[in-house]
């Protein structure tokens, strides 16, 4: 009998060194929310150790609304100041409360100087402002062309940036050179390392420039039973590159694949959750505002900001998600800044009041009763 | 502080005597070689004898064929970590030679891009099957059957078939396995992701049934010998010709427990049998993947195997909006 306890003392003894000495174990107990049909295993695991403080820690940060001012008929802000490409048909009060939040969420240390010359705020000569009106430009186009993804709680400055200049969570295009080993031997095709954007797996570290800037396709699992002749399907290396992607979403929002998919069948959208569809526009989003607004300020970039192939960060799930499946679980910080909504959101200020402003969100969540979005997301 | 002595890890009956050199081999042969040791740390969990050893050509040309093989993979793994000694050994699990990118098809890719793949992959299929023929040859020279030899093949098979035969039916051989300890495994999951989960390939599910009937059979088997050997239950064939020795114990065991047992020689053969058809039938369900059935779900629901389960009622968005379009 002792012989027995000693080796059951010594598989406890390894057991207890592998967990102490290799990284992401959660001790139970882990709460699980069933979220589809039973024995699917399709359900919210949630440590409520962990993921409600890392939503707190967040909600505690964000910086308090100040109220708006009615947008009366006086002089706009346009027509006030200098250079002013965008929020220009603001009231200079709503404008400079604009301003304000947009320090408080980008550069609460360094103030107006992160953006602005002091000694003339109009100058462009600080390549910060040139980004941020591009940036103000993607905001609004986020919250008016992709509701399907954003729904009406919308995104601000904030979502990505809480209080940094540069946004937490972004990528680099990888260096092909570096990242394929140019030469006679070590070819490795863009993985084989610990990839933080796969959860440490040894599939590809950047699957970014393919699939969330470039309209890589994500599809890769076969469509038919049999396979036909003359259609070329995905090969595994396609489909590696996908798996990583895939990780990445599951890393950022911090859930498990089934939180979209059954994963009987990764593909089949007639047994995926509605949350898929939410992702799937997320997945068309991030490509296009990362071909459309972030590509297009790297020209704008000091070399300090760029990467190994002179390009800037880019945005990726995380950028806003930062591990929580709705961003700052889903508090709608956009409501309070109109002019953020949309690129007329300016020119409707011209003429509401608060109250006006109330009835416009209003208007925006009927658009959006009917997205796809689940109502317990 | 505990007794050394016990059935459950160590060997009880050690044999230490003049060394067995083996019967005498056929004329033409090398000879066996190597100095003959006694090890009795060896001999707790194994025989005590080591030695001696036969070479021949064969496995002298398996061995430099292994280590061109073991060469090409572990430079490779190496200048992908740029020559650095401490990377490489950190990132070992992680890095790979891999196959050729797709577009380069059955063709003969560049060196840096697939052609070591196809390389090491030749030395060490050429090693594997030297090997196979050495371990076909040693049987022979001692009088014995093949049946080592024919269960080699069966795991030879399945290798072939994922790094040669069904690469070649597929027409790529981007589809084959890369060589590494992680990047194989992801290769393995991304296969079933692409083919629409292995788990509804019907020879995944023989090749499972198989390995985990094997795993059983090795547990009954091992346990029951173990049981009895007490009784000298080990020394099998003496005792299959009696009645009432220590492995007729273990077989009125299992006669009592569930009415029906194997003998003394027929658990050999179906531990043989579940063994060989365990990768017998995994080469074929990945030989039958991508090739004659290209998602292995759907193929399940048309044959009646998926169990149906509620619609969710969403619907493919790329359906109803256009990509990119926003709204």
């Amino acid at each position: 009998m002792k012989i027995i306890a000693w080796f059951i003392a010594f598989i406890a003894l390894i057991l207890t060194g592998f967990m102490l000495l290799t990284a992401g174990w959660e001790r139970p107990p882990i709460e699980t929310v069933q979220s589809g049909y039973r024995g699917t295993g399709m359900a919210e695991i949630i440590n409520p150790r962990v993921d409600p403080v890392r939503l707190e820690e967040q909600l505690a940060q964000v910086p308090t609304a100040t109220p708006r001012a009615p947008d009366g008929p006086g002089p706009r802000a346009g027509d006030i100041y200098q250079n002013v490409e965008v929020l220009g048909d603001l009231s200079v009060a709503n404008f400079n409360r604009v301003m304000q939040a947009m320090t408080e969420w980008i550069y609460p240390e360094v103030g107006c100087a992160g953006c602005h010359n002091l000694n003339n705020l109009a100058d462009e000569s600080v390549y910060a402002k040139g980004v941020s009106r591009r940036m103000i430009q993607m905001t609004q186009t986020i919250n008016s062309q992709w509701e399907n993804h954003v729904a009406e709680t919308g995104v601000t400055c904030y979502t990505c940036h809480r209080g940094m200049a540069v946004p937490q969570y972004t990528w680099f295009n990888a260096d092909s050179d570096v990242y394929s080993a140019d030469g006679f031997a070590g070819w490795r095709n863009g993985q084989n390392r610990p990839a933080e954007a796969a959860g440490l797996s040894s599939l590809p570290e950047e699957p970014f420039s393919d699939l969330i800037e470039n309209d890589g396709e994500v599809r890769v699992g076969g469509t038919t039973a049999l396979p036909y002749t003359g259609v070329e399907g995905a090969s595994i290396k396609d489909t590696e590159w996908t798996y990583s992607l895939m990780m990445h979403m599951s890393t950022s929002l911090d859930v498990n694949c089934t939180y979209c998919h059954n994963s009987r069948s990764f593909g089949s959208w007639e047994s995926s959750s509605p949350a898929r569809v939410t992702a799937w526009h997320g997945i068309n989003m991030a490509q296009s505002i990362n071909t459309e607004y972030v590509s297009s300020v790297s020209s704008m970039l000091p070399p300090h900001r760029l990467g190994p192939t002179g390009e800037g960060r880019k945005v990726n799930c995380t950028t806003c998600h930062q591990g929580v499946a709705k961003p700052l679980g889903g508090l709608a910080m956009a409501k309070d800044y109109p002019s953020l909504q949309s690129p007329s959101g300016g020119s409707q200020a011209a003429v509401e009041t608060a109250e006006a402003s109330e009835a416009l969100a209003a208007v925006s969540l009927n658009e959006t009763v009917e997205d796809d979005e689940p109502a317990e997301l | 502080m505990f007794e050394i002595e016990n059935t459950n890890i160590f060997t009880r009956a050690q044999v230490h005597g003049p060394a067995d050199y083996g019967t005498p081999l056929p004329r033409g042969s090398f000879d066996r070689t190597g100095p003959v040791l006694k090890s009795y740390w060896l001999g707790k969990i194994g025989d005590a004898q080591i030695g001696p050893i036969y070479l021949g050509y064969y496995g002298i040309a398996s061995l430099l064929t292994g280590f061109i093989a073991i060469q090409i993979i572990g430079l490779n793994m190496w200048a992908s970590v740029g020559w650095d000694p401490v990377e490489f050994v950190r990132l070992l699990p992680w890095l790979a030679l891999e196959p050729p990118p797709p577009e380069y098809g059955l063709s003969l890719p560049p060196l840096n891009e697939g052609g070591w793949w196809i390389w090491a992959g030749f030395f060490l299929t050429a090693s594997i099957f030297l090997w196979w023929m050495r371990v076909y040859t040693r049987a022979r020279a001692l009088g014995l059957g093949t049946h080592v030899a024919w269960a080699f093949a069966a795991a030879i098979w399945l290798y072939l078939v994922l790094g040669f035969i069904r690469p070649i039916a597929m027409g790529s051989w981007s589809e084959a396995v890369p060589f590494g300890i992680f990047p194989h495994l992801d290769w393995t999951a991304a296969f079933s992701i692409r083919y629409g989960n292995l788990f509804y390939n019907p020879f995944h599910m023989l090749s499972i049934a198989f390995l985990y009937g094997s795993v059983l059979l090795f547990a009954m088997h091992g346990g029951t010998v173990m049981a009895t050997s007490q009784y000298g239950a080990e020394r099998e064939i003496e005792q299959a010709y009696d009645r009432g020795t220590g492995f007729e114990r273990g077989g009125l065991f299992w006669r009592w427990t569930m009415g029906f047992c194997a003998n003394s020689e027929s658990i050999h053969r179906w531990a043989w049998w579940f063994a060989v058809l365990t990768p017998l039938t995994g080469g074929i369900g990945i030989l039958l993947t991508g090739t004659v059935v290209d998602n292995w779900y759907l193929w399940g629901i048309q044959h009646g195997l998926v169990p149906p389960y509620p619609d969710t009622g969403v619907i493919d968005p790329a359906l109803i909006a256009p990509q990119g379009g926003g709204q």
